[in-house]
């Protein structure tokens, strides 16, 4: 790339007209954290990402379902899961919002990025908040038409085949339903909320990344390793089996409840970011 | 005004900044100057608080830098490696900020224009240039209208005429009565833009002058010989207050007599000279030798070797 010519320095005319300079506060930083994260390539793909496999691993599973179901054993039938199938996707979303969850911070620290953003945000715990109420809200906003959207369209092929009789579509008013959906949507923030407090702890992209797949997707199947009794005492209160909870219609042994589930993974998710604002404060940048 | 109080930074076993003290005031351009590894960027890095100090304190006109309100209002700095998202592009960068201080996008395009990055404001800074990542980084450092400049390195990577750009914005900012502190390893470079040199070895202050001073203290003035009885001649003048350095065979450099004096001995003693001539030794040397004596005068039996060399070999 070729250099720009120089334009000459005098004078600099800030003196003559000062700049208007205000103070820092938590909203001005939300903006900044807003424009940063708008600003890279690497936001879009991965949240387009993941609002495809949302959306993709509902309709894909429900055609396929939908188009065999006259020729399916009526074994196969009673064990189809209607309402699982509409919300398959929410894992490889999960994998997504987590990988960037853990981005919105580490790529800070990989990029020298984050000397710029502690120069100008000195007290630094602004810039934890920011993030998260920024990443959170966009998270949610987009996984929730992600969800529902997930859901309907799988419901809506589904539709007109029936299990002794009974149409095999779910409708959002039957029970638990929304309440599992809309959950969804807030399991998949938490997770990326989850993975940012595990990025700003571990300042480092692999590191952060393989924590986060380590936790939510390698040790709670290790659990079945373990004697059953064990395995059952332990394995709910994992972050992704307590999380997951809330996507659970009906009462499954061995899980907690869907609410009580879910606010035990927002608390994983508070402790990881209050671990993440102790260190911030702390270290070296 | 940068106030750096008995500043001391450890890290394991290294201590990068040792006992350091001494004051940037306003208006003058201030040259922070030492070898490479001498703890220059770390002092930068504690003044804004990015690392903490092990002992000691450092204030940014009254105050540590995180208490201001507006942090960027205060100083405006440029370090050492690269500060900037490589994903990002420059005009995001400067607006992301600026939106940390409310500061208007009127002010981003305006510092655009004012470092020349106007063509290439939308690409990311990771196709930058070092000398275009130098652009940058002093428009971020401008963005706020810092009543402090602090820039580490800023020539670095920048071709003769960007040198001479950021030379006169320098200038330009202490007129305007600001604080300006810029690092180098270069002492030529600081003799033609600051007006006070603060130099450091080893974590360590070696010297607090003007640079007028500075200069006046360590320009050696030497004196060429080329005589074929170069060794008689060597053998003849040289005393505890003089220093013979036979640069080639035939050649002597002679530090503590005039062109004068070392003519009249030649001739009092019939040696034959082929030139003669009084030169002054170049600032970098001159530099290099007060750090080197400096470093030798504090180097205890602790330091390893291989760092020694590094900061010698620098």
């Amino acid at each position: 790339m070729s250099a720009t010519a120089l334009p000459t320095v005098t004078p600099i005319s800030t003196r003559a007209a000062r700049t208007r300079v205000g103070n820092v506060t938590q909203a001005r930083v939300a903006l900044s954290e807003w424009t940063k994260l708008r600003t890279l390539r690497s936001t879009r793909y991965t949240l387009l990402a993941a609002i495809t496999m949302t959306i993709a691993f509902a309709i894909i599973p429900a055609l396929i379902n939908a188009s065999r179901w006259s020729t399916m054993s009526a074994h196969d039938k009673a064990s189809f899961n209607p309402f699982e199938t509409s919300l398959f996707g929410i894992t490889f979303a999960q994998l997504a919002f987590g990988v960037l969850g853990v981005l919105v911070i580490s790529g800070e620290y990989s990029t020298g990025m984050i000397r710029s953003t502690f120069a100008a945000v000195p007290k630094r715990l602004p810039v934890l908040w920011a993030k998260t109420g920024v990443f959170g809200t966009v998270t949610l906003l987009l996984s929730l038409p992600a969800t529902l959207i997930a859901f309907f369209s799988a419901q809506a092929i589904l539709t007109g085949h029936s299990l002794n009789g009974h149409d095999i579509a779910l409708s959002i008013s039957d029970p638990g339903v929304a309440r599992a959906v809309i959950g969804g949507a807030l399991y998949l923030t938490l997770s990326g909320l989850f993975a940012l407090g595990l990025g700003a702890v571990l300042r480092n992209t692999a590191a952060g990344i393989s924590a986060f797949v380590g936790v939510l997707f390698v040790i709670p199947p290790l659990m079945d390793l373990l004697p059953s009794s064990w395995n059952n005492a332990i394995s709910p209160y994992l972050p992704s089996n307590a999380g997951k909870a809330i996507l659970q219609l009906g009462h499954p042994a061995h899980i907690l409840g869907p609410w009580t589930g879910l606010a035990l993974f927002a608390g994983y998710t508070a402790a990881a970011l209050a671990i993440a604002a102790v260190l911030l404060k702390r270290r070296d940048v | 005004m940068i106030e750096v109080r008995n500043l001391t930074k450890r890290y394991d076993q290294t201590t990068a900044v040792n006992d350091l003290s001494f004051t940037v005031k306003p208006g003058i351009v201030t040259g922070f100057l030492g070898p490479n590894g001498s703890g220059k960027s770390t002092t930068m890095r504690l003044i804004l608080g990015l690392d903490a100090p092990t002992s000691g304190d450092v204030t940014v006109n009254g105050k540590h830098y995180a208490e201001h309100a507006a942090p960027l209002h205060e100083v405006g700095a440029l370090l050492e490696a690269r500060s900037v998202h490589t994903g990002r592009s420059a005009y995001n960068h400067l607006l992301a900020l600026a939106q940390t201080h409310g500061i208007p996008r009127s002010r981003v395009d305006e510092l655009i224009e004012l470092v020349g990055l106007e063509s290439v404001a939308k690409k990311r800074a990771g196709q930058f240039s070092l000398g275009m990542g130098q652009r940058l980084g002093i428009a971020a450092a401008l963005l706020g209208d810092p009543e402090v400049v602090m820039l580490d390195e800023p020539v670095n990577g920048l071709d003769p005429d960007g040198i001479r750009w950021v030379r006169d914005l320098m200038k330009t900012l202490a007129a305007e009565g600001r604080t300006v502190f810029l690092s180098s390893h270069l002492m030529s470079e600081m003799a033609l833009t600051a007006d006070h040199l603060v130099v450091i070895g080893r974590g360590r202050l070696i010297a607090d002058v003007s640079v007028e001073e500075f200069i006046r203290r360590h320009s050696r003035n030497v004196v060429l010989v080329r005589s074929p009885q170069a060794t008689e001649l060597a053998a003849l003048i040289s005393s505890p207050d003089v220093s013979v350095n036979a640069v080639e065979p035939g050649l002597l450099e002679v530090e503590g007599l005039s062109a004068r004096q070392v003519g009249e001995q030649a001739a009092l003693n019939n040696f034959v000279l082929y030139q003669l001539k009084s030169e002054q030794a170049s600032l970098e040397e001159a530099f290099m030798s007060f750090t080197r004596d400096e470093l030798e005068f504090h180097a205890t039996t602790s330091i390893p070797d291989t760092e020694k060399d590094e900061v010698l070999a620098a």
